[in-house]
């Protein structure tokens, strides 16, 4: 069980938090232009690297904050949590 | 026969009080202190048990988890617990055990037959004899191979003991209190740290309490006693016994049970059997010690032959004599040991050492005692059935391949001593890669991959001087780090016996023409022959030889078989062990029990119960329950003798007739506030928001971002920044997750907040054609005209006093309303509903009449919007801008979702007016088509219609645009039903919503 520090209320264990997927993805804008490939890309296509990679995260028993999380996804790691406008 | 093998003198047993106990039905006496081995063993009792495979007779072999044969079955309150090991069983009276996989008798086993047809189940025999001819599988492999699979028999009875769990945080877990554990647990304490020290046996110590050593001029016992009760008195040390540590998972997850019950004769009130921890530890500290590797020979596995350190150990600590006329074979100093504890208890053993003519302290110590030693001598074949008689030995020639000469000795017990395997388990588990150690043959811990440091005999440390040394230095260092503190400690002098070097002799050879059963593994019955035969056909990995032959399996992990398995690989394959590797170690370390791992969390405590406020008053009228996620809801209220489908329909007619109330309290509510909510709702649901005027409601939709629809609701505006959402009972977390995504996310420059309300508000529904009259008179002041309060509106008022909010909207496709109280009005809402409706004939109604209502309005509901439709699929594509953006808008546009004869939600009613269509039924066009029958859609919802009085369902159909007025089967291969439907709309009553608006 991972031990995750929230940015918001410092650590808790992963029973708290539900899993929210690749943290790297950024929404096309509304009433952009963008063709189906670019459009697919952003709805299905997921890397799934082996190593460092940067989660999204809920804090969904706690303050309910979306964060971010840089974890290795081999040795589950976790370098850094951090909001999300950071 | 009464303890006639126990010692007069010693032993940490209180002879005081003495305790009967029952082993296969028979009655004995032992001590408090005992296990149920050292009691039984002081009666004389070594015939516990018959082997996995071939039923051969077993002993005792160890005196704790490194036990293999004694699994034994306990009765415990009322419960018959299989495969607890009885080195690990305290004694209390009245226990009673019985052993396991024999029939009729442990003396008489019909199932040792296999022992004599051993040549026919070699490694491997069940994948090579059940394969074929393929019909047999089911009718006789799988019961025969059920029948002999498993040692004991679980019970059948509900388990009535209590078991807990308990989440505690450290800066150091210290894993056993050995000599290792003690020093670095005390280091750490004195520097403040918070501690949690421990060990698996109800006594502290670990070897201390069976080694020859002083520290500080005290004995082992004397001084571990002294470091326990310090830390005891310590407030920032937990200290446990009876407590194994048998995980280690991510981030220092330490997951440990205790056994708080079963040594107690009389449990106090609610105190639990047993206790399962998960502790985070900033550091762990593993002095988890090693356990003794046995030599291999021939019939090695016969009752009488124990572990070297386990012999002394039931003399030192039980006061119990396993033989009175032992051998002790051995290719170290251990052996020696236990033969001295054995001279000064007035019984003469004779050592054979492997190896030649060896000096050391303890060897002169055993000669002065006159004990007799042969050297360059291994023990070839143990004989005796079901307990050692004699044992053939023999002069080792040069190379230790074969004998000089070999002669046959009286005995009544073996015990061997192949040196020592660090418990690496836990270290293991952590993502530690072990690395060979030459000098002790056995893996030790390598890097570290998390916070862990393996301390003492676990690391390979086998001298107290150094153990002590590196454990109280590692036990200040790492709490220092935490604490800030460092308090010096004084290393204490101890006086210990320096050991020789070891031999490296793992196996007797077989002499010329003897095939005699040399066992490695006794839990799986593997045999050096097995192995053999694995790497004879093929099997080079040692993943595979394990899977191949069960070598390491079960509960045993390989405790005592590892690493001599490894060396025999080693050997054939003329490899060393480090090229052949190790399996992998997994959790649990030692056997759990399921009701520990379960804990509290079963029957209605498995998940939380939601109830609304009106619970208690559908309970008093004869509410029948549906779990809604975790909710209670009513499904109906049962009058008299009715069944399901009578109550059902009684409710739902009385809705269309008169009016009926629904507790609507589970639905999702979700409060929007803030100067960007229109914006929000605009973005999240795929109609327009914006120009929605205060006090007004808007049914919307949203979409997932791959235009699937997520959920639907009505959202009412409040007042100019607030927002009142629902959404499903099922989808409410989601959506509020999702929302919450958008806002912190993807949107943040959005000045919305969201918080979930669903248990704020109590609500109900009253829906029908007298809903208004009732409300009117719920109301008085307020005009609730249909010019005043129309579809869709949205009014305050004040109900008895009570705040309530009055939303007009419909489920049910009736005239109604919504009632909104505060949840702690809830039931006083209801009880006026009910006192004051009287007069209009109102009736509750569940949740099988609100189906009923809303599937022959064609209202789509979860098993329409389940993950799988458009909004065009369910008819709501008029919903759907075509002028603003929303989430998932871009995947509408899919050439698969505009395709010609897209999928779309039709009604169906049966031909013959009177078979209901199951749920889940596939439409075909020809019942009796050649399979696979081409599908061409599915019936989501069926209900009998009170409106036509008979059956209507809802369906997903291909092409549903043009086939109404088209017939089609029906067919549901579970319900064995083939029923021929017509299809028509998905609105069967009051297609143009006419009553919603009057």
């Amino acid at each position: 069980m991972l031990n995750i520090k929230c940015p918001y209320c410092g650590d808790r264990s992963q029973k708290e938090f539900a899993y929210g997927g690749d943290g790297t993805i950024t929404r096309p804008k509304l009433n952009q232009e963008i063709s189906d490939e670019e459009w697919d890309n952003f709805v299905y296509l997921r890397k799934s690297p082996r190593g460092k990679h940067i989660e999204l995260w809920h804090h969904i028993a706690g303050c309910r904050q979306w964060f971010k999380v840089e974890r290795d996804t081999t040795t589950h790691e976790i370098f850094r949590t951090f909001k999300p406008e950071e | 026969m009464s303890q006639n093998f126990r010692l007069n003198t010693g032993g940490l047993i209180n002879r005081d009080k003495p305790i009967e106990f029952k082993f296969n039905g028979k009655k004995y006496i032992g001590y408090e202190g005992d296990t149920l081995a050292s009691a039984l063993l002081a009666n004389g009792i070594h015939l516990i048990g018959r082997s996995f495979k071939y039923h051969r007779p077993r002993g005792f072999f160890g005196a704790g988890v490194d036990e293999p044969n004694a699994k034994m079955q306990v009765e415990i309150n009322g419960c018959s617990e299989p495969n607890i090991n009885a080195t690990e069983i305290e004694l209390v009276n009245g226990l009673s055990a019985s052993s396991q996989n024999c029939w009729p008798s442990v003396n008489f086993d019909i199932g040792a037959i296999n022992n004599f047809l051993n040549r026919f189940f070699p490694a491997g025999f069940y994948y090579k004899t059940f394969m074929w001819p393929k019909s047999f599988w089911y009718r006789v492999y799988e019961p025969f191979i059920r029948k002999a699979a498993g040692l004991g028999i679980a019970s059948l009875e509900k388990d009535k003991e209590r078991y807990e769990h308990k989440y505690e945080y450290c800066d150091l877990l210290v894993t056993g209190s050995g000599p290792a554990g003690l020093a670095s647990a005390y280091a750490a304490a004195k520097n403040g740290a918070k501690v949690i020290l421990a060990e698996d046996k109800p006594r502290y110590g670990g070897t201390l309490l069976t080694d020859d050593v002083t520290i500080d001029n005290l004995s082992g016992k004397d001084w571990s006693e002294k470091i326990i009760s310090e830390l005891k008195e310590m407030p920032n040390v937990i200290v446990k016994n009876r407590s194994q540590v048998f995980g280690y998972y991510d981030h220092n997850m330490m997951v440990m049970f205790e056994r708080t019950g079963d040594h107690l004769e009389k449990k106090p009130k609610y105190t639990p059997r047993q206790r399962l921890w998960y502790i985070r530890a900033k550091e762990v500290l593993l002095s988890t010690g090693s356990i003794e590797r046995p030599i291999v020979f021939g019939n090695n596995d016969t009752p009488g032959v124990f572990l070297s350190a386990a012999a002394k150990e039931y003399m030192k600590v039980y006061g119990v004599l396993i033989g009175k006329k032992p051998i002790i074979f051995t290719n170290n100093d251990s052996g020696y040991e236990t033969a001295i504890e054995f001279k000064k208890n007035g019984v003469n053993p004779i050592v054979l050492d492997t190896r030649e003519d060896q000096k050391s302290e303890l060897i002169n110590e055993a000669k002065d005692l006159d004990i007799k030693i042969k050297f360059s001598y291994a023990v070839i074949v143990a004989h005796g059935y079901k307990k050692v008689k004699s044992a053939t030995i023999g002069k080792l020639d040069k190379d230790k391949i074969d004998f000089e000469n070999t002669e046959q000795i009286d005995c009544d017990s073996i015990c061997v001593s192949g040196f020592w395997t660090p418990t690496v388990h836990l270290a293991s588990q952590s993502g530690n890669k072990l690395k060979f150690n030459d000098s002790i043959d056995a893996f030790v811990p390598d890097k570290s991959k998390q916070n862990e440091h393996s301390l003492g005999a676990a690391n390979g440390t086998f001298t107290l001087q150094d153990t002590l040394k590196n454990s109280f230095n590692t036990g200040s260092e790492v709490s220092k780090s935490i604490t800030k503190k460092d308090e010096k400690i004084q290393i204490p002098n101890t006086n210990e016996r320096k050991y020789s070097a070891h031999d490296k002799f793992w196996c007797s050879p077989l002499p010329k023409g003897k095939n005699y059963k040399r066992f490695v593994d006794f839990q799986n019955d593997v045999a050096v022959s097995d192995i053999e035969v694995a790497l004879r056909e093929g099997y080079r990995s040692i993943e595979h030889v394990k899977r191949y032959t069960t070598l390491g399996m079960a509960t045993d992990q390989g405790r005592t078989s590892n690493l001599n398995g490894l060396q025999l690989v080693a050997n054939v394959e003329k490899k060393i062990v480090p090229q052949v590797g190790h399996t992998t170690f997994r959790p649990p370390f030692t056997p759990v029990t399921i009701g520990t791992i379960v804990g509290r969390e079963i029957g209605k405590e498995y998940m939380p119960t939601r109830k609304t406020p009106m619970h208690h008053w559908h309970e008093k009228n004869n509410a029948v329950w549906v779990d809604a996620g975790a909710w209670k809801r009513p499904r109906y209220y049962k009058r008299g003798n009715e069944n399901l489908f009578e109550a059902s329909k009684r409710e739902a007619k009385n809705v269309r007739d008169h009016v009926g109330v629904c507790d609507v309290t589970t639905l999702g509510k979700i409060d929007i506030k803030g100067p960007d909510a229109a914006e929000f709702l605009n973005r999240v649901y795929t109609n327009a928001w914006l120009k929605l005027p205060v006090g007004k409601a808007r049914y919307g939709v949203m979409l997932r971002e791959d235009g699937i629809v997520m959920d639907d609701g009505t959202t009412t505006r409040i007042s100019e920044n607030h927002y009142h959402m629902t959404t499903t009972t099922a989808q409410a977390a989601n959506v509020l997750s999702h929302l919450e995504y958008y806002l912190q996310i993807v949107w943040p420059e959005l000045n919305v907040n969201v918080v979930s309300t669903t248990e704020q508000w109590a609500g109900a529904a009253i829906a029908g054609p007298k809903s208004r009259d009732l409300l009117a008179k719920l109301f008085p002041k307020i005009d609730v005209s249909n010019e005043a309060l129309p579809f869709m509106g949205y009014v305050e008022g004040d109900l008895f006093g009570v705040k309530a909010r009055i939303f007009r909207i419909s489920f049910s496709g009736e005239l109604a309303y919504e009632i909104n109280v505060e949840s702690d009005f809830g039931l006083f809402m209801w009880e006026k509903i009910i006192e004051i409706g009287e007069e209009f004939n109102v009736q509750p109604y569940g949740t099988e009449a609100l189906s009923t209502l809303r599937i022959e309005m064609g209202h789509v509901a979860g098993p329409e919007l389940d993950g799988r439709t458009i909004p065009y699929d369910v008819s709501l594509e008029g919903l759907v801008s075509k002028k603003k953006d929303f989430i998932g808008k871009r995947s509408l546009a899919k050439e698969a979702f505009n395709k010609a004869d897209r999928q779309k939600i039709v009604g169906l009613v049966p031909l013959d007016r009177k078979s209901s269509i199951p749920e889940g039924s596939h439409l075909v066009e020809n019942k009796n088509a050649k399979l696979p029958n081409p599908k061409l859609g599915h019936v989501s919802s069926s209900c009998w219609s009170v409106e036509n009085n008979n059956p209507f369902s809802l369906a997903i159909l291909k092409d549903g645009k043009n086939m109404i007025g088209k017939k089609l089967f029906a067919v549901s291969p579970l319900k064995n039903t083939s029923i021929e439907v017509e299809v028509m709309s998905s609105h069967y009553v009051d297609h143009e919503g006419k009553r919603v608006r009057s």
